[in-house]
């Protein structure tokens, strides 16, 4: 489903960083995947790689065969099956919930209105605001539009979900809703790439976490594993700071 | 123990009321000064006369331009038709309304009065008002086309269409308004008839130019006032838009330039207003809008204080009107 191999990633602003040195992964059609590490390890900078949001300088991102890196691929195509969920929502504030989720369909699957208007109701209906399809972003909690984003990102119908950090800008007692959808969707074998510092989360239903550190993947196993006997000592220490 | 002090007064002492009849008496202060300065001036107000520069009707006098006889007068569709008939010539003349002061069978000279009729026009600075107000709004028009391509230009990565906005740009804002004007009408102008004129074509009116030089200029500043309102808008705006699958000429039009358009809009009527006033420049190259007509109103009128007090007045009741418009449409698209 998705392969990355051997990828390098440098930032030149504000001054040169590697933020991914030589990652290699693979994720199966189905898998959920929460990727954890320090602030600036090179986690988000790996997610946003994979729908090339950041252009990595070499190696290899296979989405479904096609080539991520690519200048030749046409991108456009690749996102429309890669959904994007992010910290801080990026809901479309000028549009209405239910425009929030139509206007993808509509300008990029090219449906009809009636069409989309019917897969937004019932995304809405599954992430639990349908009532508020005719509000707009701003008179919605923060989880509320979270879980609208969700949904925008879904009705796209991609074949895997990238969550960057999705509860971080959340208040404490709305993370548990937005949570909730992200465990249905994976309960219902969508593919998905999380970025979180939720351990509950990893635990509960991820098949691999993956702990980063200074743009490498340091360790990669099963939940269990990380928070019953992590082998390397940068892992122990971050999970010590953070469970 | 009982409590019997009264609650002191904590009210922030009111000032208001002083103030405000500090402005108005300075207000009124100002205007009582400027009058008395011209009643030393011995100016003497024709307030009554000013109405004419807007609307007047004038009696105009058909005559004869014939000797001979009315040998008929008839009524068409409220015309008068007098016919007058001299040796070995005739000659039909229309008159509205039925002021007929010949009668059939009377004999007429060459200059007598056959009748009168009511003619109403437009005054001077009604005609200028208007061409001021035509100028303004063509001006306007193709000034934001262009500075909306301009900005858009402006950040794109392409260097051919960034340095070209930017050249464009720095060049306009870096030149004064008059002397565009001034080479538009007599460089470009004289080039472009040249050209014309070597190909038998029909010469363009100088008005073209100086509704071309008014939109160049806006167009360099609307494409910044863009450029900064796209630029407002979050980043993560376009990624979602992007993380969608949409291209980035789609996310521009449906995401990014709706919500960039409400942020533009106040310095955008600022700059409308601006060029409405600016259009008052091209008096210079002979286009009779407001300022050129009161100018041409004063020499015949010798009313100067009048006419240059009503024609700022009418600028402000253009401007006023365009920045309640914008009002209204920042109102309508807010959500």
């Amino acid at each position: 489903m998705i392969d990355v191999k051997n990828v390098y990633k440098t930032f030149f602003i504000p001054h040169e960083i590697q933020a991914l040195h030589n990652v290699s992964y693979h994720i199966n059609p189905g898998e959920v995947v929460v990727v954890i590490g320090p602030s600036g390890s090179g986690k988000s900078t790996f997610l946003r790689c994979l729908n090339r949001l950041e252009h990595a300088e070499s190696g290899e991102i296979l989405i479904d065969g096609v080539d991520v890196i690519d200048y030749k691929t046409d991108i456009n195509k690749i996102r429309m099956e890669v959904g994007m969920v992010f910290q801080s929502f990026n809901l479309f504030p000028h549009l209405t919930v239910l425009e929030n989720v139509t206007v993808g369909q509509r300008s990029v699957r090219k449906r009809n209105k009636r069409e989309a208007t019917e897969t937004a109701m019932t995304l809405l209906n599954k992430v639990g605001i349908h009532e508020k399809a005719n509000a707009y972003p701003s008179q919605l909690s923060g989880g509320q539009q979270q879980r609208v984003a969700i949904a925008r990102a879904l009705a796209m119908n991609p074949k895997v979900m990238l969550f960057d950090e999705p509860t971080s800008a959340l208040d404490p007692e709305m993370v548990g809703e937005v949570l909730d959808v992200m465990k249905t969707l994976a309960r219902e074998g969508m593919t998905m790439v999380v970025v979180t510092h939720e351990m509950g989360f990893a635990r509960e239903v991820a098949d691999h976490v993956i702990f980063m550190d200074e743009g490498k993947i340091v360790e990669v196993g099963p939940p269990e594993h990380f928070f019953t006997n992590p082998e390397h000592d940068r892992t122990k220490l971050f999970l010590s700071q953070i469970l | 123990m009982t409590d019997t002090s009264p609650a002191i007064s904590r009210k922030k002492p009111n000032t208001d009321l002083f103030w405000k009849i500090v402005y108005f008496v300075g207000l009124i202060g100002v205007c009582l000064g400027f009058y008395i300065a011209t009643e030393q001036a011995n100016y003497i107000w024709h307030w009554n006369r000013i109405p004419r520069y807007f609307y007047y009707t004038e009696t105009i006098n058909v005559r004869s331009e014939i000797e001979g006889e009315v040998t008929k007068i008839t009524k068409k569709d409220n015309d008068s038709v007098i016919i007058v008939e001299g040796v070995g010539e005739a000659e039909f003349y229309a008159i509205p309304g039925s002021n007929i002061t010949v009668a059939q069978g009377d004999t007429i000279y060459m200059g007598d009065t056959l009748g009168t009729f009511e003619d109403s026009n437009l005054g001077l600075m009604a005609q200028g008002m208007i061409v001021t107000i035509q100028i303004s709004i063509v001006s306007i028009t193709f000034g934001i086309l262009l500075g909306l391509f301009t900005g858009l230009a402006r950040i794109s990565s392409n260097p051919a269409l960034k340095w070209s906005a930017i050249t464009y740009i720095e060049i306009i804002r870096g030149s004064p308004l008059l002397v565009q004007i001034l080479i538009w009408y007599y460089v470009i102008g004289t080039l472009v008839n040249n050209m014309l004129s070597s190909a038998s074509m029909p010469q363009i009116p100088e008005i073209w130019f100086g509704v071309a030089s008014l939109a160049i200029f806006a167009g360099a500043y609307v494409a910044e006032i863009v450029r900064a309102g796209i630029q407002s808008i979050n980043k993560g705006q376009m990624e979602a838009a992007r993380s969608l699958g949409m291209t980035k000429s789609t996310a521009m039009r449906k995401i990014i330039l709706p919500q960039a358009f409400k942020r533009i809009l106040p310095p955008l009527a600022g700059q409308f207003i601006s060029l409405i006033k600016d259009s008052s420049l091209l008096g210079v190259i002979a286009i009779r809008e407001l300022t050129k007509a009161t100018r041409e109103a004063v020499t015949t009128s010798l009313m100067p204080y009048e006419l240059y007090f009503v024609c700022g007045l009418m600028y402000l009741v253009v401007t006023f009107a365009l920045s309640m418009f914008v009002q209204y449409l920042e109102k309508r698209t807010v959500d």
